[in-house]
């Protein structure tokens, strides 16, 4: 949902709005902070780089087994801080500095890594008065600190793959006693302005005539009319990185913005700041909904990630020595020889907090996702229902909307999963509620809905109306759980509900309890297949600034300042997620989509991209947006299908449709004030369009959800840029209008009004791609033109992989549990193809506690299609079986059996080459091996 | 071992008998002749026609459809995807015969509730029917009134529209003497409320003194007046001899000549005494009388017209008019003036009234180019209105002109549209309404309703929602939509024939 503080408060107030917006459309950047606006954000960006007044006390060096430790001194204010490095397992290196001995603690970021990090040992390789050099194992890795100025860098044998203050810009802003406060108050010596700074402040302070300017926002800041009383004064710290040799740098969500990330040099840098955005423009670098302070940094040789693991307001600046080059420019340095080698330098900016990096040093594309995934954990591995269909509005008006709505995609034969219901079905907006008149009898309609075997998400947001008659309210109170003012009072806020208070989830007791409010005879209406959808957990107050939270208030002992990226994970799904699988006594998979997100977020459900409009640019930036989203972890991401404001033309639903069908989370929303855009209103050609479009996504469900099962194992992100699978092919590095699913599938929809045609890349010397729907081959590495008319959705296999499908599509996924699958074995140029197969009960924890499920391994070789357990320990079984086998790329046999024994037929259609072994009937948990007999002709030539 | 046991399905061979196209041991061609499949081919869970025709009794194909029998109610096509998918559909139980799904055979109850449904429906499209029959008579009579009215009135268009002109500076220049005559009016009636609300001070103040005056002595003294607490000057709860001297204006009594300035200090905060029995000589008739013009309502214009369009058949005696008057305020003297007042009253009105009638006689020639139906049978409903109250809301049709909207309690009418069209399906555009150009929504749509009008014996508003923001729909029964009752029993019944 949206949210703005005007909207749908009245026809009065509409009118008014109205008047002031005057029907134009955007976002107003005036309620958002700029890097200048944010006080320490403009101080430390006016630092210069080569100025460091750092220097590392090597005299002070401790090393233990797998920890060193070092003292850095400011010799311009002579604080000392503490630097830690610890090398962890999978080729990660831990950078932490803090303060020596701060005022008071500085916050550190609990609760969003995973576990304890297994550490390997540090040795030092040699030591002098100019640094020290330790060994990062095995690999020739080393680790330089130099101490004057203090700087790090790692080096892989004589290459530097990555730099700490190589520019200069370590900046730490010290607890300090507020200067007023002071006994002397000429006490001058130390000055309050950013720690790294000083010397050149000095300077620049002399030419400006030693006005005391920069001190402003310091102790107190001011934006618009809302004050932040900032009683710890400056806290800010700053870091530098310097990357040689890389253009490319990804990540940092949210942002709607391209993939590869721009240089911010002259420009706003990137923000991270969970903020709920009215109308968010594209291509910015505007904070949004979420925050994933992870970049990866990309080049044909290598792969690495830098994590900053803090959660007050960041910003991220980019520069690049070739930024600014022409092709034609770099490639004359190429010919002259006098190139200097490329380099993107980026620096990290946050308000509070200590200074906590992870170096991901890869090498691969998959060994940064394993390593981040060491870190932060994986995606939850969802129940199989929520990889299919999601019909959403604001709102289904009643039980018998709802019923209506359930009936018309059966009348039209679409497939769905999940009716959602936005927060007009609450009484009154106090959650965890249902409104009496037009919600009578929740469970009855839950009933209704889980006869056709499917599922609804109720909305359960983290306001809370503040109306001692409230239940929710009135027991958070009771035991004194919600947010403080920075007066010690209840915060409390303008939000949905009207006043409302912030329960504080950062407090573990909090979401313990919270949690227990989803039991079922807590959550009154509520039963085993209504699930729960978190908005407004940025959190979002209408009335705050910034439309959020004041940083001055207070979650125990710790400033909103220091949490509020973690707000929304912390808060909400962690809570929410413990909720609903508690309810069931650890048994279920939860579903839970949030719409604010940090580090960690993957493990607690589906994040969306917020609230998108109904514009053909905005149906474009939900890839990136989303493949973004997937390097940092996060793969069940989707877009609001048909864009959330304003209404779609036909042409432009059906394309979102189309596109997101081939997305990780798949649901249609739409904003309250829209008219209706159920797939059957546009007319039966639409309809037929848009079926077919849901239909497809319903017969790759078996890919879709190994897909997931992988990423929970491993890592791997779902949704990949091309990059990700050909790391060397630079012609993909910046690619973000196509993109794979696993490393089988590539996507290139139709992102274009009255599109004709659209021209893929398909990646891979050397390799072939097939059209799923033609089943046509062709050559990779080439640029492809694809006619297209409205009923294309250009879909590609990539010769060597086996996908399963399950064509039988049927009302919703759980019908089609026991349906037997057709496997696609699309042969590579040297006539081999290997898949996977996965198979579970599709919603309990069962797979993980008792090892129920099927793995197979399927491969294709020397004329053989096999199917092997890849893990014999495991226990499941299935009703489903193999009604049929495509062979792309195949040539005609002589015969065809299974296990040598039974004659399967097959059908073999030449002018495409496509192979079909008709009912060849295998169990899909069996080992089974299908032979082809060549063809004694072809065998020949 | 390996290849599994496929399940066959139970019943397909009663489908295929009743199908000619499934002929037992014969190749099968499937239906849009794309080819020919041996016969063991046909239902044996693997689509091998594209159009789907061989698997008629399994989910095989993606595009098939299969056939409830449902003996006992209507037999019905589900999508073959509905078949073993764990939920009952047919009423039969037929497509769930492998899915362990436990499926009740309810056509014999679905057959009976359909049975009355329909004996019900039949027997309101009978009434309903007839009813019909009254309203397309009733629609012709009028219609030949009105047709010949306009005929003539045509016939004397010009004249007509040259009266309407000269009418309208009538009834304008007439109108000036009555508005100026309602000034008039106004203020009279202004200044008669300030010597009612005078003349009520100033028996407020005698009644003061007379309750005031304890001993009866005349006088209003320093004592008597200290029990009145609620005169207390210096807020310590009592008034003291300094006080109430003060509130005497010095002296230590006052007579009633005096009282009134007195009277004017103290008359806000000033409490009646507790009732004693009433006296005899004080009979309340005359306040009472006063306490009846509390409201000081001056009469409302609409008022005024309401009641002068009762009355616009009737001719314009003067007599009529004084009666009005005393209608209008019983309290108002007949003064010379009053009457002139409603003289220019009555000149006025009855060069409107001429004025109007003309116009609606006009009026009756846009009347008839509405698409009352096919046999008029809608045209009852014009200029008429139906209301439903809802839990919030009072909706208001007014068929052929407006939809309406206001709250329940309190506030004003939103328009949800005007007369559009009729916009039913093409074989009969009689049985939808849609109003369009409502007032608007931000950033939405103007509103707009469909009503859709099925079969009754009354003409009610049966339902409202807003299924889409802003645009509305309302159920609308009435006898004019109800079909000739042989027709609606073969049309119900027509289905099962194939």
């Amino acid at each position: 949902t949206m949210s703005f503080p005007w909207f749908r408060m009245g026809l009065l107030l509409g009118l008014c709005i109205s008047l002031l917006l005057g029907g134009s459309w955007a976002v107003d950047r005036g309620n958002f902070k700029t890097c200048d606006q944010s006080a320490f954000c403009k101080r430390q960006r006016a630092l210069k780089p080569g100025q460091s007044p750092y220097r590392a006390l090597l005299d002070t060096l401790e090393l233990s087994d797998s920890r060193l430790t070092l003292q850095l001194i400011n010799d311009n204010n002579k604080v000392h801080l503490l630097l830690e490095l610890y090398r962890l397992q999978g080729n990660i290196t831990r950078v932490k500095i803090n303060e020596l001995k701060p005022l008071k603690p500085r916050y550190e970021v609990p609760d969003v890594l995973v576990g304890d990090q297994p550490t390997e040992p540090l040795s030092v390789l040699s030591q002098d008065d100019n640094g020290v050099v330790l060994s990062l194992g095995a690999e020739s890795q080393r680790l330089i600190v130099s101490a004057r100025p203090f700087r790090l860098d790692i080096m892989e044998g004589p290459e530097v793959l990555l730099s700490l203050n190589s520019r200069g810009l370590l900046a730490f802003e010290h607890l300090r006693l507020r200067k007023d406060t002071q006994a002397d108050p000429e006490g001058a010596e130390v000055k309050e302005n950013v720690d790294g700074a000083e010397q050149q402040d000095e300077e620049q302070k002399a030419e400006d005539g030693g006005k005391d300017k920069e001190e402003d926002g310091l102790w107190e800041e001011t934006f618009k009319t809302h004050t932040d009383s900032k009683p710890n004064g400056p806290t800010s710290i700053s870091l530098d990185f310097s990357l040689p040799g890389v253009e490319h740098v990804y990540g940092i969500p949210e942002h709607a913005d391209n993939l590869k990330l721009k240089t911010t040099d002259g420009g706003e840098p990137y923000r991270l700041y969970n903020l709920d955005v009215f109308q968010y423009e594209l291509y910015n670098p505007m904070a949004l909904y979420g925050a994933v302070p992870v970049m990866l940094a990309h080049n044909a040789q290598r792969t690495m990630g830098i994590f900053w693991l803090n959660a007050a307001e960041t910003w991220v600046d980019i520069s690049s020595n070739t930024a600014g080059k022409t092709v034609f420019g770099k490639m004359l340095d190429f010919v002259q020889g006098s190139s200097e080698t490329p380099q993107t330098d980026v620096r990290w900016i946050s308000e509070s907090g200590i200074i906590d990096v992870f170096i991901m040093l890869g090498p691969k594309p998959s060994d940064v996702f394993s390593q981040y995934a060491s870190l932060t954990g994986t995606q939850s591995f969802p129940p199989l229902a929520g990889l299919g269909y999601h019909q959403c509005r604001w709102n289904y008006n009643d039980q018998d909307d709802v019923k209506a709505v359930d009936q018309g995609f059966d009348q039209h034969d679409i497939p769905y999963d999940f009716i959602w219901l936005d927060i007009e079905h609450t009484d009154g907006k106090r959650y965890f509620t249902w409104d009496p008149e037009k919600f009578p009898q929740p469970k009855e309609m839950l009933h209704g809905i889980k006869d056709k075997r499917r599922k609804m998400v109720a909305i359960v947001d983290p306001h809370i109306k503040v109306d001692s008659g409230y239940k929710i309210h009135s027991e958070i109170r009771a035991r004194d759980l919600y947010v403080k003012n920075k007066d010690g009072g209840d915060y409390e806020g303008w939000c949905w509900p009207g006043n409302s208070g912030y329960p504080d989830f950062t407090n573990p007791e909090m979401r313990a309890w919270w949690a227990s409010m989803f039991a079922y005879d807590k959550y009154e209406g509520s039963m085993e297949n209504l699930y729960t959808w978190n908005d407004m957990n940025e959190p979002s107050v209408f009335n705050g600034p910034e439309v959020t939270m004041y940083k001055d208030a207070m979650h125990g002992k710790w400033e909103h300042r220091d949490v509020h990226n973690l707000y929304g994970l912390y808060v909400q799904h962690m809570a929410t997620t413990d909720g609903l699988i508690q309810r069931s006594g650890g048994t279920e998979r939860p579903f839970v989509l949030t719409r604010a997100f940090f580090a960690g977020s993957q493990r607690y459900g589906a994040v969306w991209t917020g609230d998108n409009a109904a514009e053909w640019d905005h149906l474009k930036i939900s890839i990136p947006m989303c493949l973004s989203l997937g390097l940092v972890g996060i793969s069940l991401c989707g877009a609001d299908v048909g864009g959330f404001f304003k209404s779609p033309s036909a042409e432009l639903l059906v394309r979102w449709y189309q596109t997101g069908a081939y997305q990780p989370f798949f649901r249609a929303h739409a904003h309250l004030d829209t008219p209706r855009r159920e797939p059957w209103l546009f007319g039966p050609e639409n309809t037929a369009l848009i079926r077919d479009a849901i239909r497809q996504r319903y017969t790759l469900l078996p890919y879709w959800y190994q897909q997931f099962y992988q990423a929970h194992k491993t890592g791997q992100p779902v949704m990949r840029p091309l990059w990700v699978e050909y790391p060397k092919d630079t012609a993909t590095f910046t690619i973000d209008d196509e993109f794979l699913i696993g490393q089988d599938l590539l996507v290139h929809p139709v992102t274009e009004e009255g599109a004709r045609g659209v021209t893929a890349y398909l990646p891979g010397q050397g390799e072939v791609w097939y059209d799923v729907h033609t089943f046509q081959k062709h050559n990779g590495a080439q640029n492809l033109y694809i006619p297209v008319t409205m009923s294309s959705i250009p879909v590609f296999q990539r010769g060597g992989s086996i996908v399963p499908r399950k064509v039988r599509v049927r009302r919703s996924s759980d019908c089609m549990e026991n349906d037997p699958y057709t496997l696609y074995v699309a042969l590579s140029p040297q006539r081999v193809a290997v898949g996977e197969l996965y198979i579970d009960d599709g919603h309990t924890f069962n797979f993980q506690t008792k090892k129920e499920f099927i793995h197979r391994s399927l491969t294709f070789a020397n004329n053989a299609l096999a199917s092997r357990n890849l893990f014999p320990e495991s226990n499941f079984s299935t009703d489903s079986w193999i009604e049929k086998v495509l062979i792309l790329g195949a040539s005609k046999p002589n015969k065809c059996w299974v296990f040598l024994t039974t004659s399967v037929e097959f059908e073999f259609e030449a002018s495409m080459s496509v192979l079909t072994l008709r009912k060849p009937g295998m169990n899909a948990g069996a080992d089974w091996t299908v032979v082809l007999q060549p063809n004694q002709e072809i065998q020949d030539i | 071992l390996i290849v599994s046991i496929l399940p066959l399905p139970i019943e397909w061979e009663q489908l295929r008998m009743k199908r000619q196209f499934y002929e037992e041991n014969k190749p099968f061609t499937c239906l849009d002749g794309s080819r020919t499949i041996p016969f063991d081919r046909v239902n044996d869970d693997y689509c091998d026609c594209r159009d789907g025709s061989d698997e008629p009794g399994t989910a095989a194909c993606p595009n098939g459809s299969f056939h409830c029998t449902n003996a006992g109610f209507r037999p019905t096509f589900i999508p073959s995807s509905r078949i073993n998918d764990g939920i009952c559909d047919c009423c039969d139980t037929t497509d769930e015969y492998n899915s362990g799904a436990k499926c009740e055979n309810t056509c014999k109850e679905l057959g009976q509730k359909e049975h009355e449904v329909l004996q019900k429906m039949a027997e309101i499209t009978k009434e309903g029917f007839l009813l019909k029959q009254q309203l397309i008579q009733e629609a012709k009579n009028r219609q030949q009134e009105k047709q010949s009215k306009l005929t003539e009135l045509q016939n004397n268009k010009k004249e007509l529209e040259e009266k309407v002109e000269a009418l309208r500076t009538v009834k304008e220049t007439a109108e000036q003497p009555e508005k100026e005559a309602k000034e008039l009016h106004l203020k009279a009636w202004e200044e008669q409320k300030a010597i009612i609300r005078a003349e009520k001070d100033k028996a407020k103040m005698a009644e003061a003194f007379l309750e005031l005056d304890d001993d009866a002595d005349g006088f209003v003294a320093v004592a008597e007046l200290q029990t009145h607490a609620e005169l207390d000057t210096d807020a310590d709860g009592t008034v003291s001899e300094t006080e109430a001297q003060g509130l005497l204006g010095g002296v230590d009594h006052v007579d009633t000549a005096s009282f009134e300035k007195v009277w004017d200090n103290i008359k806000d905060k000033y409490v009646s005494e507790p009732v004693e029995p009433a006296p005899v000589d004080t009979p309340p008739e005359e306040s009472n009388k006063l306490a009846d013009n509390d409201s000081e309502q001056y009469p409302s214009d609409d008022d005024v017209q309401e009641e002068e369009e009762e009355d616009e058949e009737e001719d314009d005696y003067p007599e009529e008019d004084f009666d009005k008057v005393r209608k209008l305020n019983i309290t108002m003297l007949y003064s010379v003036e009053t009457v002139m007042v409603f003289l220019s009253f009555a000149a006025a009105q009855k060069a409107r009234d001429n004025f109007e009638e003309s116009e609606r006689a006009l009026n009756i020639e846009k009347e008839i180019s509405f698409d009352f139906g096919p046999d008029s049978e809608f045209s009852y409903l014009y200029s008429q209105c139906y209301e439903l109250t809802t839990s919030e809301y009072i909706y208001k049709l007014c068929p052929f002109n407006r939809v309406s909207q206001k709250p329940k309690y309190g506030g004003s009418e939103t328009n949800l549209g005007t007369w559009g069209t009729w916009a039913g399906p093409e074989d009969n555009k009689y049985l939808l309404m849609k109003y369009e150009h409502g007032t608007g929504c931000w950033q939405g749509p103007n509103r707009s309703t469909t009503v859709k009008l099925t079969c009754g014996k009354e003409t009610t508003v049966m339902s409202t929602s807003e299924p889409s923001r802003c645009e509305y729909l309302m159920e609308f029964t009435t006898p004019a939509v109800c079909q000739e009752p042989e027709a609606v029993i073969s049309s119900l019944h027509g289905h099962d024939e194939f």
